[in-house]
C-alpha cells in the first residue's frame, strides 16, 4: 500500500524546491490540523487553508430544526454504561419483557414521532443562470447568486420523500424521491395502502418559471424510485433531454407500477435490478416526459447474462445470491467525449453513451479498497476518472487515525484505450474525529489549465482540493474544516457537495446551509492560475453532466501555464524570464508579436526535450500553441 | 421548532488568531504561516431588518394548484412514525450485526490473508458503528435495545438465546446446530470458526460473511415487502445502505473465495 502521506511530503518538496532555492526545512508548508476543533451548530471552530470563505447562507426558515439537527447517532455515555451492562449480564432469562421498565430507557420522554435525521438535510447543487438550486430531503431552495458574495434566497419548495438530488435546465428543475414514504402530491404522512397510485418513486419536475406559482409539471414512476439523476442532452436536437435514472431502492411490485418486480435474473429476466432507467424529456412539454428505456449495462456481452461477470470473472458459480452490481449510485455523463462514467456499487464502469437511450459499457473496475462506488469525476481531457468511495454511506467517521487511508477515498483511474486501469488513491488526513461522519463525497473540476484539479466535500471532514495531474501521486492543496455540531455523540452534518462554478466554490451544508469560498493564492496555486479558472463561465451546469473546459486565448491563462512550468523546473531560469517578459507586455496591452512568437517557438521545441513528464509536455505544448495564435 | 425571528443569520465578524503553537511543535513543523479561522461568525440575530422570507409552497400532483405552507407546517410535513415492525428490525440486525463484529474477532491469530484481514476489518468497523446507530435510535424511541421475543407468527426467526449468537460459548453443552435467526451462524459453525486456522479459516470466514450479509438483505427485503415500514427518514437509509453495501461485499468476497 502506498504511503500517501508521503507522497504529499515530497510534492510539496518538490514545489517548493522548484519555486526557491532556499533551504528545505525553511521553505516547506505543511497543512495546519484539523483535529481537534470546537463543536457547535453556527459558531463551531474551524480551520482554513488557501482559502477564503466568501458567504455562508443560513438554511431557510421550515427547512431547518435544531432538535432534528441535534439527533446522536450513538447513545449518551450514560446509557451506554447501563447499556454495557445489561448485555454483560449472565442471561438466565434470556428473553427480554416488554413490559419491564428496565427493558426501555428509563430517561426517555414522550414518544418519539416527530423529524427524524436527516428530514431537514440539505444535498446536492445545480445552477441556471445567477440561480443555485440546492436540494435537500424535504424539498429544494433556490437563491439568487447575481452577487455570488450575498446569495438571496427566492424561493422553498417542499416535497419530502429522500435525498432531492436536483438537476436544472431552464426553468425545469428534476427531483429525485426515492422513499417510501413519498407522495404523488408532495405531501407527508406516506401512502396506507399496499398499492396505489398515489405513492411516489422516481423523478419530478417542477416548472419554476414563476416563483409566486411554482407547479409539479411531470412526475414519472420508476420501480426502484431515484437515488440520483443524471440530465443527459440530446446529441443533435436541442428540445429533447434524458434523465439517466439511478435507484437504488428495492423493486417495487407489478400491482403498484405495471412491469415492475425484483429478484434475481435466473428465475425472473424481467427483473428491475442491473438496470438504469432513462426517462425522455420533451422539453416544450415536460408534462409528456416518460420512461423510454432500462438498458442493462451490467451484461456480460459475451454470454448475454444481465448480471454479467465482470469483476474478473471470479465469482462463484451457481451462487444464488445477489451479486454486487445491480445499479448505480450516479454516473457522470461526458456528452462532449460520448462518455459516461458510472458509479455502481462494486464497480467503477465507463460506457460508450455515442447513442445516450443505448449506453454500452466499455470498461470496468473493481478493487479490494473500494466499499461502495458513488460518484465520478472525468479529467477534462477524459483520460481519468476520480471515483470516490462512500464507505459507511455518510454518516460513518471513517477519516479517523485508526481507518485506513485508501478506504472511504478517492480511486483514481487513467483511461487507457478505452480501459480503465487503476492508479492512485487520496484521503483526507486521518484527523476527523469518532463523532464527525466522514468520507469522499461529491466534487468537481475546479478549471485551472494545465492541472487536473477537483474540489470536494467529504462531510463534517470539510471540503478539499486536490491536484491529481499526475493520477499515482493526488496531493491536497488547499481545504476548509470545521468541527462538529455538538460534543459527545456522532450527528450528521457536513457538505454534501463542493462544486466549482463562475469563480467560487458552492459547498452545501447537511445543517447549516451553504458556504461560499473563494481560492487563495498559494505555493501550490499562483494568483495567475486562479485568475485563469475564474475566467470559465457557464450560464447552467448540473454536476453529474460533465461539461468540457476551453479556455480562452488570454494572457493570464499563458501566465498560468508559465507558472506551472516555472513550478516544474521544466525550463531554465532565463528562458521563463523571456517568456515571463513577452506575457507581461502582452498583459500590458501592448503585445509583442516577434517576441510571442519567437517564446512560442522555443516552448515547442522544450516540449520535444527527453525526459519530461507528460503533464509538462503537455503544458509546454500548450502554451506554446497559445503564444503562436497570439503572436 | 424555529420560534419567530430566527430566521435571520448575519454573518458575524471574521476574527482571525495565529495558530495554536502547541500544535506547531506538535506536528514537528517548521515555518508555517497558516491561520486559524475561529467561530465563522454566523451568529442568530432578532431577524429585525432582514429581507422578508419567499413564501414556501408544496406543489400538489402534476396538474393540481400548488399551496402555500408556513414555516411551521414546513417543519411538520417531515414528520415520520415508525412500526412495530421497524423496531423489530432493528432489535434483530443489532444482535445479527453483532455476530458480523464477533467474527471479525477472530482473525486476529487465525489467518494472515490481508484481504480477509482487510475486508474482516472492514466489515467489523461498519457494523460496529452501525449497531451504535441502530441502538440510539430505538433508545430515542424509547424502545428496548434488546430482541424481543418473537412468537411462531415471525417466521424469519428461530428459537435460541439472546446474546449466545455472537460467539461467545460458555456452556458445557454442545453447540447448537441452530442459528439464533436466519442468516447467523449457528453456535456450532462459530466454534468451526473459531478452531480453523489459514486458508480453513479463511473458507469458512467469507463463506460465512457471505451467508451473514445475505441474510440481512433477506431481512431488509422482508421489512420493506410490507407498507408502512421503513418510512422514517434515517431508516430508510440505513436500509438502502445495507443493501448497497453488503451486496458490494458479498460480491468482493465472493471473488476472494474463487482466488483461494
Amino acid at each position: 500500500m502506498p504511503n500517501f502521506r508521503s507522497m504529499v511530503s515530497l510534492a510539496a518538496l518538490g514545489a517548493a524546491l522548484a519555486a526557491c532555492s532556499a533551504p528545505v526545512e525553511e521553505t516547506v508548508e505543511g497543512p495546519p490540523s484539523r483535529a481537534d476543533l470546537a463543536p457547535g451548530i453556527f459558531d463551531a471552530e474551524s480551520v482554513i487553508w488557501n482559502l477564503e470563505m466568501t458567504a455562508s447562507v443560513p438554511p431557510p426558515e421550515g427547512f431547518f430544526d435544531r432538535e432534528t439537527a441535534m439527533i446522536p447517532l450513538s447513545l449518551p455515555a450514560v446509557v451506554e454504561d447501563e447499556a454495557t451492562d445489561e448485555m454483560a449480564e449472565e442471561p438466565g432469562d434470556d428473553v427480554a419483557d416488554e413490559d419491564d421498565p428496565d427493558a426501555a430507557p428509563a430517561e426517555a420522554e414522550e414518544e418519539y414521532t416527530g423529524p427524524g435525521l436527516l428530514s431537514f438535510a440539505n444535498s446536492d447543487l445545480a445552477f441556471t443562470g445567477d440561480r443555485v438550486i440546492v436540494g435537500g430531503f424535504h424539498g429544494f431552495n433556490v437563491f439568487d447568486a447575481a452577487d455570488p458574495d450575498d446569495p438571496e434566497h427566492i424561493l422553498s419548495v417542499v416535497c419530502p420523500g429522500g435525498q432531492g438530488d436536483v438537476s436544472v435546465h431552464g426553468d425545469l428543475v428534476f427531483f429525485s424521491t426515492e422513499q417510501g414514504r413519498g407522495r404523488l402530491d408532495c405531501g407527508s404522512g406516506g401512502v396506507e395502502e399496499e398499492s396505489s397510485p398515489e405513492r411516489f418513486l422516481g423523478v419530478r419536475i417542477f416548472d419554476i418559471s414563476d416563483l409566486d406559482a411554482p407547479r409539479q409539471v411531470a412526475a414519472v414512476q420508476t420501480c426502484r424510485g431515484s437515488h440520483t439523476h443524471t440530465f443527459v442532452p440530446h446529441p443533435t436536437d436541442d428540445r429533447t433531454a434524458y434523465i439517466y435514472v439511478q435507484g437504488t431502492s428495492s423493486p417495487r411490485p407489478d400491482s403498484e407500477l405495471a412491469g415492475c418486480s425484483g429478484g434475481e435474473p435466473d428465475e425472473n429476466p424481467e427483473t428491475a435490478l442491473y438496470s438504469i432507467d432513462i426517462i425522455e424529456v420533451p422539453l416544450d412539454a415536460p408534462e409528456q416526459a416518460a420512461l423510454i428505456a432500462r438498458p442493462r449495462i451490467f451484461t456480460d456481452y459475451e454470454t448475454g447474462e444481465i448480471a454479467g461477470l465482470w469483476a474478473g470473472g471470479a465469482m462463484e458459480e451457481g451462487a444464488q445470491e445477489a451479486s454486487a452490481t445491480v445499479s448505480c449510485h450516479d454516473i457522470t455523463v461526458y456528452p462532449e467525449m460520448n462518455l459516461a462514467a458510472g458509479a455502481c456499487g462494486g464497480n467503477g464502469i465507463l460506457l460508450d453513451i455515442t447513442d445516450p437511450v443505448s449506453p454500452r459499457r466499455i470498461s470496468d473496475l473493481a478493487d479490494p479498497n473500494m466499499a461502495y462506488w458513488h460518484s465520478a469525476t472525468f479529467s477534462n481531457d477524459a483520460d481519468k476518472v476520480l471515483f470516490t468511495d462512500e464507505w459507511g454511506g455518510g454518516i460513518g467517521p471513517r477519516c479517523q487515525s485508526t481507518d485506513p487511508e485508501n478506504w472511504g477515498a478517492n480511486l483514481i483511474a487513467d483511461i487507457v484505450d478505452g480501459e480503465l486501469q487503476l492508479r492512485g488513491f487520496f484521503k483526507i488526513p486521518g484527523e476527523q474525529s469518532a463523532i464527525e461522519n466522514c468520507v469522499a463525497h461529491n466534487g468537481t473540476l475546479v478549471p485551472v489549465p494545465g492541472r487536473d484539479i477537483m474540489v470536494q466535500a467529504w462531510y463534517s471532514g470539510g471540503l478539499s482540493i486536490i491536484d491529481f495531474t499526475d493520477s499515482n501521486n493526488p496531493y491536497e492543496i488547499a481545504f476548509f474544516d470545521r468541527g462538529p455540531l455538538g460534543p459527545d455523540a456522532l450527528r450528521v452534518a457536513g457538505y454534501w457537495a463542493a462544486y466549482w462554478h463562475n469563480g467560487r466554490i458552492w459547498a452545501p451544508e447537511i445543517v447549516r446551509g451553504m458556504d461560499v469560498f473563494r481560492l487563495q493564492p498559494s505555493e501550490y496555486l499562483t494568483a495567475n492560475e486562479i485568475a485563469a479558472a475564474e475566467l470559465i463561465r457557464f450560464d447552467e451546469a448540473n454536476t453529474q453532466t460533465q461539461l468540457h473546459i476551453e479556455w480562452p486565448d488570454q494572457p493570464v491563462v499563458a501566465q498560468a501555464y508559465l507558472d506551472q512550468i516555472e513550478r516544474g523546473d521544466a525550463l531554465e531560469g532565463a528562458a521563463i524570464a523571456s517568456v515571463r517578459s513577452a506575457l507581461d507586455a502582452w498583459s500590458a496591452g501592448s503585445p509583442d508579436s516577434a517576441a510571442l512568437t519567437a517564446a512560442s517557438a522555443m516552448l515547442a521545441e522544450a516540449a520535444g526535450a527527453d525526459g519530461l513528464v507528460p503533464a509538462e509536455a503537455r503544458r509546454l505544448t500548450e502554451l506554446a500553441g497559445l503564444l503562436s495564435r497570439a503572436g | 421548532m424555529l420560534g419567530p425571528g430566527t430566521r435571520g443569520y448575519s454573518p458575524g465578524p471574521t476574527s482571525m488568531i495565529t495558530f495554536p503553537l502547541r500544535r506547531l511543535f506538535r506536528r514537528g513543523e517548521i515555518m508555517t504561516h497558516f491561520i486559524i479561522v475561529a467561530t465563522m461568525g454566523l451568529s442568530l440575530s432578532s431577524g429585525s431588518g432582514f429581507a422578508e422570507a419567499p413564501p414556501i409552497f408544496q406543489p400538489g400532483a402534476p396538474g393540481t394548484e400548488t399551496r402555500i405552507l408556513t414555516p411551521e407546517e414546513s417543519l411538520s410535513q417531515a414528520d415520520t412514525g415508525y412500526s412495530a415492525d421497524d423496531v423489530r428490525f432493528m432489535q434483530h440486525m443489532i444482535v445479527h450485526h453483532g455476530q458480523a463484529v464477533a467474527m471479525g474477532e477472530l482473525v486476529e491469530g487465525r489467518t494472515d490473508n490481508p484481504q480477509v484481514v482487510l475486508i474482516a476489518q472492514r466489515i467489523a468497523l461498519s457494523q460496529g458503528s452501525e449497531i451504535e446507530m441502530m441502538r440510539a435510535w430505538l433508545y430515542r424511541r424509547q424502545q428496548s435495545l434488546e430482541m424481543q421475543h418473537d412468537g411462531p407468527e415471525h417466521g424469519a426467526m428461530m428459537p435460541g438465546h439472546g446474546g449466545h449468537a455472537m460467539g461467545h460459548q460458555g456452556h458445557a453443552a454442545a453447540p447448537s446446530e441452530t442459528p439464533l435467526m436466519a442468516g447467523m451462524l449457528s453456535p456450532a459453525q462459530m466454534v468451526e470458526l473459531a478452531d480453523a486456522r489459514d486458508a480453513g479459516f479463511d473458507r469458512l470466514y467469507l463463506v460465512g460473511m457471505i451467508h451473514h450479509h445475505q441474510g440481512a438483505i433477506d431481512m431488509v427485503e422482508a421489512l420493506l415487502a410490507e407498507p408502512g415500514n421503513g418510512e422514517d427518514t434515517q431508516l430508510s437509509e440505513f436500509l438502502s445502505a445495507i443493501i448497497a453495501d453488503q451486496s458490494a461485499e458479498i460480491s468482493r468476497m465472493r471473488g476472494m473465495l474463487a482466488g483461494l
